[in-house]
């Protein structure tokens, strides 16, 4: 009798004991449903879809207290992959997401750049090169097209651009012959 | 002649297809040298890898063969003036693209001295030169795979310390019909192929050679074994594989050649081969026997289109336009132009692009040769594509996905894995356009794969940005922290007599108002008064008064400062 309850005890506290261990050892940093919602989301830091930056946004998602459908940039395939990675229902694209936006560039008009600093202190990715009263001009290859440092510019000397296609950029487009008459299969 | 060396076991690749060669048209004629174009246009990208770098700049007169742009990075290729004369022009132009947009060239415009710069010294015996040598040469001399896909050869031959290459593997297979420039190379200069030959082996260090050339092309065989048994050179062969299509693909060859294949997503010299085309082989040949740069190679005119369809060795640069009118130009047939094989080139918009270093066949295809595209019709499932399908992929499996616009399953079923030979799409009784299918998915693909990188450079950059502000903050904080604590310190401590006032400044106040009420105080009991009350005048008075009132106004605290 008490050699069963020894054992049975001792059991328990070795078990707890690996419980315990393995809770601090594989302990699991943060939520990796957020990590894995960010991997999928452009990364523009553009704030359309009503949130500070794509990670809060990741988060809202994976609390369930925002829709799939938000993101402009990432567009339908974003919100495809989102859905098939949440499990939920596909939903159309919300807003200003609806109508999805070619890729664009920041463009400095650097002879009417006063040099205030603005667009500086807006862009998300640090994609601005400048000091103050010094002109400014943005980094292409850094830029994500966000679109942030309109607003704050007091001269309105940004613009977005659509990007360039060269031949390094160009893509084989989907076949277009008379086979997209046929019903799809 | 067609014998192979006893002994000598080929394999077999999967599938494939037997073609009409139509080589016939463009063999007849012997190989002619074309003339001197007014202007040279020379693409900088001739080449996979990074956009070289122009040195000259517009009016600079150059020589020919002088280094116009040079190599940015490891892969990437100089380019070289074709001819001497003056750069007249550094700017986008038109270039054979499958996009048709045009990319950055320089102009030359040809003065027709065709003056020579100064050559490194040529060699008699090059097997004598330094190793890094040879190397620097064949690097600076701007060659590049000159099979089509133009993969600069001063990496290939570099194949790294990892990989022992055992065999080196000169395709002169030339599987795709109409294209007879290799064949029309190796029976004129087979002595050149050859020397070329024995540098690549030395540098790469493999113990054997094995030329392949297909059977189709007998006098290219002949012409290749003299010439080889004439160099003497040890354990190489000209090996004649059947014709079969496309067996001058690079996996397909060594599969004939040695029966191992190539690992999926590898390159040959994972199993210690090397495959090299003839025109390469010569291209290096003259690189480090006489110093001289890429700066022509043959091209095949041909096709029902051209009224005298030939080989011209031409120089890299001169319009295709130019080509033509040497080759007769075109007859009233004349359909489609595609630069390239009838299987694997591309269809061009217009002829006045330049001759690039990857241009091997121009094919001015009549209707009845190129007929344009029927409607497809629905796939019937009937396998054909997957029999045919030299990398044994499952065409028909990738078309539905690739149609669907599933990159990822595309990309499990080994999209990545096809040569787009077009041996699917020719076999499709359906006349579904696969290839063209599979060309958008592998696009799709990489513009994914680019995408995503993209992505995760700027959220390390936005994490980077958050981070310093963070820090920024935190040091903001803690100086002012400092600051305060700094304050702290000077501040007098307050009095025993209980003096509530936490300012210093009002104490200081206080303590004059203190003393001026005791002095008037003092004065008073003396029984003096102010000096300067008497003898006023009335205005003086007035705001004596004045000032009294203001002072005695209840709200009014007395003046501070």
């Amino acid at each position: 009798m008490l050699n069963a309850i020894l054992s049975i005890s001792l059991l328990a506290l070795a078990f707890g004991l690996l419980l315990g261990y393995s809770a601090i050892r594989f302990r699991v940093e943060g939520d990796p449903l957020v990590e894995r919602i960010d991997a999928i989301l452009p990364q523009t830091q553009c704030g359309q879809c009503g949130f500070p930056g794509c990670r809060p946004y990741a988060e809202a998602i994976a609390a369930d207290s925002a829709e799939i459908n938000r993101c402009p940039p990432g567009g339908e395939t974003a919100m495809l992959a989102l859905a098939d990675l949440l499990g939920r229902d596909p939903v159309p694209l919300d807003g200003e997401a609806a109508e999805e936006a070619e890729p664009v560039l920041a463009v400095i008009a650097e002879q009417e750049c006063i040099g205030c600093t603005l667009c500086i202190q807006a862009c998300p990715v640090d994609a601005i090169l400048g000091a103050a009263k010094q002109m400014h001009t943005v980094i292409a290859s850094e830029c994500t097209g966000c679109g942030l440092c309109l607003p704050p510019c007091p001269v309105e000397c940004i613009r977005l651009e659509p990007l360039k296609v060269d031949t390094g950029s160009w893509r084989w487009p989907f076949p277009t012959t008379p086979h997209d008459q046929m019903k799809a299969g | 002649m067609k014998k192979n060396r006893p002994g000598r076991r080929l394999h077999r690749f999967h599938g494939g297809i037997h073609l009409p060669d139509n080589k016939a048209q463009s063999t007849a004629r012997a190989v002619r040298t074309a003339s001197l174009p007014r202007h040279l246009i020379l693409p900088l990208q001739q080449h996979i890898g990074q956009i070289a770098e122009p040195l000259v700049a517009v009016g600079d007169p150059v020589l020919k063969g002088q280094m116009i742009a040079r190599a940015q990075g490891y892969i990437s290729a100089p380019v070289h003036a074709s001819s001497s004369g003056t750069v007249v022009e550094i700017a986008d132009h038109p270039v054979p693209h499958p996009s048709g947009l045009n990319a950055p060239c320089i102009v030359i415009e040809t003065d027709g001295e065709e003056r020579w710069c100064e050559l490194p010294p040529p060699i008699s015996d090059p097997l004598s030169l330094d190793e890094a040598e040879m190397r620097g040469r064949i690097r600076d001399s701007g060659i590049v795979g000159l099979g089509g896909a133009a993969f600069p050869t001063g990496v290939k031959i570099n194949p790294g310390a990892g990989h022992e290459i055992h065999t080196l593997v000169i395709n002169g297979a030339e599987c795709e019909p109409y294209i007879t420039c290799d064949d029309m190379l190796m029976r004129g200069q087979a002595q050149r192929i050859i020397t070329g030959i024995a540098i690549s082996r030395f540098l790469l260090g493999a113990r054997q050679v094995l030329i392949a050339i297909e059977d189709n092309k007998p006098e290219a065989i002949a012409a290749m074994r003299a010439a080889l048994d004439a160099s003497g050179m040890d354990r190489a062969e000209v090996v004649v594989i059947p014709t079969l299509y496309p067996s001058g693909g690079e996996r397909q060859l060594i599969q004939i050649l040695t029966g191992q294949e190539v690992p999926s997503g590898g390159i040959p010299a994972q199993i210690g081969l090397v495959c090299q085309n003839v025109a390469t082989a010569a291209a290096i040949s003259d690189a480090v026997v006489d110093g001289r740069p890429l700066i022509s190679r043959h091209i095949t005119l041909t096709g029902g289109g051209i009224a005298e369809p030939v080989n011209l060795e031409a120089l890299i640069g001169t319009p295709l336009n130019e080509l033509v009118e040497q080759a007769g130009g075109y007859t009233g047939e004349a359909a489609r132009l595609i630069l390239g094989g009838p299987m694997m080139g591309f269809s061009l918009t217009h002829d006045r692009l330049p001759l690039t270093k990857a241009s091997n066949c121009l094919l001015a295809a009549s209707a009845e040769e190129a007929p344009p595209p029927r409607p497809a019709s629905a796939c019937i499932r009937c396998g054909r594509c997957a029999d045919a399908c030299p990398a044994r992929l499952l065409p028909q499996q990738l078309y539905w996905y690739a149609r669907a616009r599933d990159i990822e399953k595309t990309e499990a079923y080994h999209l990545f894995d096809c040569i787009e030979c077009g041996c699917c799409s020719h076999v499709c009784p359906a006349q579904i356009p696969l290839v063209h299918y599979f060309r958008y998915a592998k696009s799709a693909s990489s513009a994914q794969e680019q995408e995503r990188r993209r992505a995760e450079h700027a959220r390390r950059r936005h994490e980077a940005r958050m981070a310093r502000l963070e820090r920024l903050e935190a040091e903001r904080k803690a100086k002012l922290q400092n600051r305060r604590a700094a304050v702290a310190k000077k501040k007098p401590q307050p009095k025993a007599d209980g003096d509530a006032s936490p300012d210093p400044k009002q104490a200081a106040i206080q303590a004059a108002m203190r003393r001026a009420a005791e002095k008037k105080a003092r004065l008073a009991r003396e029984g003096q008064t102010p000096k300067n009350t008497e003898n006023l005048t009335e205005a003086q008075q007035r705001q004596i008064d004045r000032a009294e009132q203001r002072r005695a106004a209840p709200d009014h605290p007395p003046a501070e400062d």
